[in-house]
């Protein structure tokens, strides 16, 4: 029994796919950045940056449903933009009596919900294109390549590869807990005992897993020990770019630039 | 009287596509203690978890006279004894204890009841002094007796276990085929130790790649030589 679904990374022979992964890295980061920055109420921009993600996605032949799909993960998260209807002053659109008090919605407090809601859904968007179209071993390879601390690079690194281990351990624990679930012979007796002892059960369960990791940790530690690891990363050294692949880094950026200024000198 | 196990025709495959097992039937009597050999990757686990519907497939799957169905599942489970190859995966409790008190604490037994059914599975394995011990700091062979006393103490009617021999010292190995000699309960194992097998089981069911390619006497397959080698087994 192992874990697939955890991955998201899907296979397809797509220019985006095989565009470079440092040029991907940048591109996302680059478009988040531009998404965030953008002014309030710049909806134009807004759609322009929705056009882009969207025929990326389309380029990417991944399919606008499986990453839309995806993208309504976040929405629970723009909730946190919810108060802002309510708290930027200007002109009322409409009054809700909350007992003692009234909240009145404001044209200025909702302009800023809704930009602040697209540009987390077109961020959200630029993420998981990303996560879906690279390999998580080149997305490192990116990471490593842009100077982010290596420590860190590694402990990602170390993290994704252990982390279906423990799945898969989890997941063990809880066949084995459901094969001794059963019903006794004698009518009458209610199965599953009471919520505390399930709680109870479900704890130990929890503290067995934390301790074998700790102890899988150690055992990997030494495993990289024995192997000569001395904290220091070592890693084999990048293939330069290839020029389409710097061109189109190039290309995007501007794009991106550009609107940028835009939206600095129009709104 | 029915069969302890009843499989029909069972067939499985893996959600990815990989087929698992193909068409497999066995029939085991009570009582009958019966071992399931073959190389890695033969289906012998996949065939184990569906013996208390952990698994379904295609096919008939009948334990005591019991469909391995969604309805019958818990019944199903309290009679199948299911010993898992990792002892670490059965022992979740904190205690041998409470790891031994689930399963009849799961199923609503009077408290009288999970203790005297804890302390006579305990003392079944030999493990009578254990109760108090954490499962974490136990040997890998105390930890096996002790996840056979987790399903001792649901009363099983089957005992199923996945290589219990496996990473055992010869004194621990020697006292586990001593204990599962005296149980007695229809059994059914799955194991790569052929000395253990020709020891303690006069029936050998062989698998390979899904399927079940012999099933008969032990001695009568073990003289065998081309079938054992066919199929990546050796002779002991």
């Amino acid at each position: 029994m192992h874990i697939h679904f955890l991955d998201p990374y899907r296979e397809r022979s797509s220019p985006i796919h095989a565009l470079d992964p440092r040029v991907k890295l940048v591109l996302t980061l680059a478009f988040i950045l531009t998404a965030a920055l953008t002014p309030v109420g710049a909806w134009p921009l807004f759609i322009l940056l929705f056009a882009i993600i969207l025929s990326v996605e389309i380029i990417s032949e991944l399919g606008v449903l499986y990453v839309l799909k995806r993208a309504a993960l976040a929405l629970p998260f723009v909730l946190a933009a919810l108060p802002a209807i309510f708290t930027i002053p200007g002109d009322t659109l409409f009054s809700l009596p909350v007992g003692p008090w009234v909240l009145r919605a404001s044209i200025p407090g909702l302009e800023r919900f809704a930009s602040i809601a697209l540009k987390s859904w077109v961020s959200v968007q630029a993420g998981i294109l990303l996560a879906a179209s690279t390999p998580f071993p080149d997305l490192l390879l990116a990471m490593r390549a842009l100077r982010i601390p290596r420590l860190l690079v590694t402990i990602f690194g170390l993290m994704w590869r252990y982390l279906f281990v423990l799945v898969d351990e989890a997941l063990r624990l809880m066949r084995a807990r459901a094969a001794r679930s059963g019903l006794a012979d004698q009518p009458g007796l209610k199965p599953g005992g009471s919520l505390v002892w399930r709680a109870r059960v479900a704890g130990g369960m929890a503290g067995s897993l934390f301790l074998r990791a700790f102890e899988r940790s150690d055992r990997i530690y030494m495993a990289m020990l024995a192997r000569g690891y001395d904290g220091e990363v070592r890693s084999m050294p990048l293939p330069a770019l290839r020029p389409w692949h710097a061109l189109a880094l190039v290309i995007v950026l501007s794009v991106l630039l550009l609107l940028l200024v835009m939206g600095f000198l129009f709104w | 009287m029915h069969h302890s196990i009843e499989i029909e025709r069972l067939s499985f495959s893996y959600p990815d596509g990989h087929p698992a097992l193909k068409d497999v039937s066995l029939a085991i009597q009570p009582c009958e203690k019966v071992a399931l050999v073959g190389p890695n990757g033969a289906g012998k686990s996949t065939l184990i978890l569906h013996l208390n519907g952990i698994l379904v497939g295609q096919g008939g799957v009948q334990v005591c006279g019991l469909r391995a169905e969604k309805e019958n599942l818990g019944r199903l489970r309290a009679m199948v004894g299911l010993v898992f190859q990792s002892p670490d995966d059965q022992l979740f409790s904190p205690t041998v204890y409470d790891d031994v008190a689930f399963g009849p604490l799961y199923q609503g037994l009077p408290v009288g009841e999970v203790r005297s059914r804890v302390e006579e599975a305990l003392h079944a394995v030999h493990m009578g002094d254990y109760a108090r011990r954490v499962s974490h700091h136990l040997s890998t062979g105390e930890k096996k007796r002790i996840a056979i006393a987790t399903v001792l103490s649901m009363k099983p009617e089957v005992l199923v276990l996945d290589e219990p021999t496996a990473g055992l010292d010869p004194r621990s190995r020697r006292s586990l085929i001593n204990l599962l000699r005296e149980l007695p309960l229809t059994m059914l194992v799955s194991t790569h130790d052929m000395l253990m097998v020709r020891e303690l089981f006069p029936r050998m069911v062989i698998m390979d790649e899904g399927r079940i390619v012999a099933d008969g006497p032990t001695q009568q397959l073990m003289d065998d030589a081309s079938l054992l080698e066919a199929h990546g087994l050796e002779k002991p």
